[in-house]
């Protein structure tokens, strides 16, 4: 079954050329094309499916390459186009391909009434495709078609209704910023091609202990680079702009690549490569420490912001510096676990509140209003009218703020706890675990806020609005549900000791994190100190939940409309600190100045058209009219020439 | 004794040709130039070669010469105001004839002896008697058959295939110089 | 042996025939310096003849049959232009100006 795995990624590249060409001649065709687009994805789930359990009955030491063709013979560098299946990957392909399935069948309701269904179907099949060969990808060059490829699709995704200049605007901001990560991804590649001659993952594993001796130079280059590159992709700081803009795109798309799959790439990244992080101890420093400022500054943006799906999104940025906390304190498996978790109640979020827009779209669409539907000032008391949405959502919400015996409390809790433990080796350490204790409760805060917001107290919609509002049809609530059972028994794939559990999934990863245990061991804490840490943090948990519902409650949210706007610190945190009006004059301004001035008038114009192109033609114009000065006609002249000569001539041979 | 002689006609084929080129009517500058191709006979003589003088004599002064004073006297050219060109050609003439003149008068250091330790393969073996040995044999034959049969053998033999060319050549010149020149008719 | 002073008067008559090409506007004139010079250039082979034997005899035959055609044709090539121009001198004569 093995050997198939190469079908996950041909089903969805299938789906995508089929759904294209519909997109092109039979845009109206929308029952094929679900057909298709949700088909094929079922397919590549039941091939991972296949896949996994192969691997669980014979569990490989080393990991299987399924070697497709030659791709780059290029002298001593072979790059061959293979796919490599081993525990880590097995794990990311069910959670493409399963959560993938689920949203794909929910876009099928929720896209429904949309023209350009054919090609939303087409791309998000593309980018199944690329991000499975990302994950499933054997060497650095094959990750990187797919990290590319997951680029191109966001975008696309991302300004799918382009017609409006501040999709297509959102779409080329994550894309460019994204460049800037790939960057450093491509440095580090060539580092490692350099000291290692090799761009295989199997390669790096054998050769990297090696060659490079912990704490060097060139390891912490590399690996700092690779951490720029996954800033880009999972929007840490300082390249996490993209992702709340990304929000422009349709709910399914944030709930699939802006929350379970894509910008979990950088995670991935650095649990496939931990060998290298695990020799170079001061970039997992770096890693874990920005992931805990932007754990906590993300959760602050969320506190004042008023859009729901803002708010899910500097969750999903707080939640990835969670992720990248773990793997910085070299707890690689945790990392992956907190990663499957969120993919669970993080899409669930995503779509439920995908499901609520949907109602509020078309209450307003009935009432030809022109009220913004995704504000939650908009909302308050949906209880009554989206029920089930209500029930699941508040089942993810408690995920998220870590309330046992929920899948997010299992996970989190863990992240910290290797926090803490890794303090023992590095104080700093502590900061992050205090960082991240504090982030947890930030995160409870705005859930909270959210949920009430949202589904509690009275509806702020309007008199005729409220009649419209409804749940959801089947097809979308669906999903919800199988979601939501996952984020509450998600967790029990990775119960610790502590709880009586067999810590299954690190165990099922050792021999992928084994490398980097033998440089970056971690001691997890056990006994007392544990249970101190476990009921830190439940406490803060809940009590971030029920400080933000009260806060919420207690006085009147204004409609959007008639809100005044806000003040002081409310307002920073409302602008998100400025930083995109930061990044502007601080960095873009002053490159479009130096292309505009500089590159474009002054070496464009004035050298390469001036000098270069013109000035050579001046140039062959002038010698011609020298030329042509010989050409007089006069007899005499030509005569004299004929003498010169010849006086030449006999000077040579006179010599 | 003849080298007295020589630089008699030396001295007057000098002069000739200064005049020709500084005279300025154009028959006057053929004239002179007839005078000294008549001195170069002589010289021709002094050098042993009279055949080569009789034909000087008879071609060049006797049938080009007159052809271009036919020339002359068709195109009835006369007298030239100024038939000089501008001082930059004096500037040019000057330059130019100075070199050259220095670089030909550089080959005049070239004795026999001097030629022929150049041309022989052994450094010692510097004898002209010895290396330039067709000149004796030139000037055996020509004590022996006559200076026309000196000429005559190699022309009719070794240098058969040019002789016949030059006939051709002559044969398109004639043909070349009736149609230039004829009118169109 | 004369080949010192002969190989010095053909080097002077030589110059004096460029001299003469250079300075003279006159076309026919400037044909006669032109023969000088073949003159010249035959005392060269005559006096060289003595050492290298009749070659040198049959190269100055062969130069004055050239001489002659070249002098044929190019008076009457002379002869054409006067037709057109009724001039022979040598600044008239630029139509190949470029």
């Amino acid at each position: 079954m093995t050997s198939l795995v190469w079908l996950t990624v041909a089903l969805p590249l299938v789906g995508f050329l089929v759904n294209g060409a519909l997109a092109l001649r039979r845009p109206g065709a929308k029952d094929l094309v679900s057909y298709v687009g949700v088909g094929v994805l079922l397919g590549a789930f039941a091939v991972a499916l296949g896949v996994f359990v192969q691997l669980w009955l014979h569990p490989p030491h080393t990991p299987i390459i399924v070697d497709l063709w030659r791709w780059l013979p290029v002298g001593s560098l072979q790059i061959d186009f293979a796919l490599q299946v081993d525990q880590l990957s097995a794990v990311m392909l069910l959670v493409i391909t399963g959560v993938g399935s689920l949203i794909h069948l929910f876009s099928v309701g929720y896209m429904k009434s949309d023209p350009g269904y054919a090609r939303y179907f087409a791309y998000l099949n593309l980018f199944v495709a690329f991000m499975l060969v990302l994950v499933l990808g054997s060497s650095f060059p094959v990750m990187f078609i797919g990290w590319e490829g997951v680029g191109l699709c966001s975008y696309l995704l991302i300004g799918f209704w382009f017609s409006d200049k501040v999709n297509a605007d959102a779409g080329k901001k994550a894309f460019i910023v994204n460049r800037i990560g790939d960057f450093g991804f491509m440095i580090a590649m060539f580092l490692i091609w350099q000291h290692l001659g090799t761009l295989t993952f199997t390669g790096m594993v054998e050769r990297a202990p090696a060659v490079f001796s912990p704490g060097t130079g060139v390891v912490t280059a590399i690996t700092l680079f690779l951490f720029l590159g996954c800033t880009g992709k999972s929007a840490q700081i300082p390249l996490y702009t993209w992702l709340p803009d990304a929000m422009a795109g349709p709910t399914p798309v944030s709930a699939l690549i802006h929350a379970a799959t894509m910008v979990t790439a950088g995670v991935y990244l650095v649990a496939r490569t931990n060998v290298l992080f695990s020799l170079a101890p001061l970039s997992s420093m770096v890693v874990a420490g920005i992931g805990a400022l932007t754990a906590l500054f993300a959760a602050t943006i969320a506190l004042r912001q008023y859009d729901i799906k803002k708010v899910l999104a500097y969750s999903t940025v707080s939640q990835l510096g969670y992720m990248f906390i773990a793997v910085g304190t070299g707890a690689y498996a945790s990392g992956v676990f907190h990663l499957v978790t969120h993919a669970f109640f993080k899409a669930l979020l995503f779509l439920g509140a995908g499901s609520v827009i949907h109602a509020m779209h078309h209450a307003y669409h009935a009432t030809h209003s022109h009220a913004d539907a995704q504000d939650m000032r908009n909302m308050g008391g949906l209880k009554q009218h989206l029920p089930v949405t209500f029930w699941l959502m508040l089942l993810a919400t408690l995920a998220i703020a870590g309330v046992p015996p929920f899948s997010g409390f299992f996970s989190k809790d863990e992240i910290l706890a290797a926090a803490f433990a890794r303090a023992g080796d590095h104080p700093i350490y502590y900061l992050f675990y205090a960082m991240g204790v504090v982030a947890a409760l930030l995160t409870a805060f705005y859930m909270a806020r959210l949920i009430t917001m949202t589904f509690l107290g009275e509806n702020r919609t309007g008199e005729q609005e409220r009649v419209h509002l409804h749940d959801a049809p089947l097809v979308m609530t669906g999903p919800l549900v199988v979601l939501g059972v996952l984020s509450v028994i998600g967790g029990f794939i990775n119960l610790p000791p502590f709880f009586g559990g067999g810590a299954w999934l690190e165990h099922w990863l050792e021999p992928v994190t084994e490398p980097a245990a033998r440089f970056f061991g971690l001691e997890m804490p056990h006994g007392q100190t544990e249970l101190f840490l476990v009921g830190g943090a439940v406490l803060v948990g809940v009590l971030g939940l029920y400080a933000g519902y009260r806060a919420t409650l207690r006085r009147r949210t204004p409609t959007a409309a008639e809100a005044p706007d806000d003040t002081g610190l409310a307002r920073v945190l409302n602008r998100k600190y400025y930083v995109d009006e930061i990044y502007d004059a601080v960095l873009v301004r002053p490159l479009i100045w130096f292309s505009r001035i500089v590159l474009w008038k002054g070496v464009d114009q004035r050298v390469v058209d001036g000098a270069g192109v013109n000035g050579s033609a001046r140039l062959s114009r002038g010698l011609g009219w020298l030329g042509s000065r010989l050409q007089t006609g006069q007899v005499g002249m030509y005569v004299v020439l004929f003498l010169v000569g010849a006086l030449w001539i006999l000077h040579t041979m006179v010599r | 004794m003849t080298e007295v002689v020589f630089y008699i006609f030396a001295a007057a084929a000098v002069l000739s040709a200064t005049l020709c080129i500084l005279q300025k009517s154009p028959m006057a500058s053929a004239l002179w130039l007839v005078s000294t191709m008549f001195s170069l006979a002589a010289i021709y003589v002094l050098l042993n070669a009279q055949f080569i003088a009789a034909i000087q004599v008879l071609v060049y002064a006797g049938a080009i010469m007159v052809l271009f004073l036919f020339v002359i006297m068709l195109l009835n050219l006369g007298h030239a105001e100024s038939d000089l060109r501008g001082p930059s050609s004096v500037a040019a003439t000057l330059v130019i004839v100075g070199l050259l003149s220095i670089e030909l008068l550089a080959l005049t250091h070239y004795s026999p002896r001097r030629l022929a330790s150049e041309l022989s393969q052994w450094p010692t073996y510097t004898d002209p008697a010895t290396a330039f040995v067709a000149g004796q044999i030139t000037q055996q034959e020509g004590a022996a058959h006559g200076v026309v049969m000196a000429v005559a053998a190699p022309l009719f033999q070794v240098y058969l295939i040019p002789f016949e060319i030059t006939s051709i050549l002559l044969l398109a010149a004639i043909v070349g110089a009736v149609v230039l020149a004829k009118r169109n008719v | 042996m004369l080949l010192g002073p002969s190989l010095a008067l053909s080097a002077i008559l030589f110059s004096l025939g460029v001299a003469g090409v250079l300075l003279r506007r006159n076309a026919i004139v400037l044909f006669m310096c032109i023969e000088l010079m073949l003159n010249a250039v035959n005392l060269t082979f005559v006096a060289l003849a003595q050492l290298h034997g009749a070659s040198g005899y049959v190269m100055v035959f062969f130069v004055m049959t050239v001489a002659a055609a070249e002098a044929a044709v190019g008076l009457a090539i002379i002869i054409g232009i006067f037709r057109h121009k009724q001039s022979v001198d040598l600044g008239n004569i630029n139509l190949l100006r470029g």
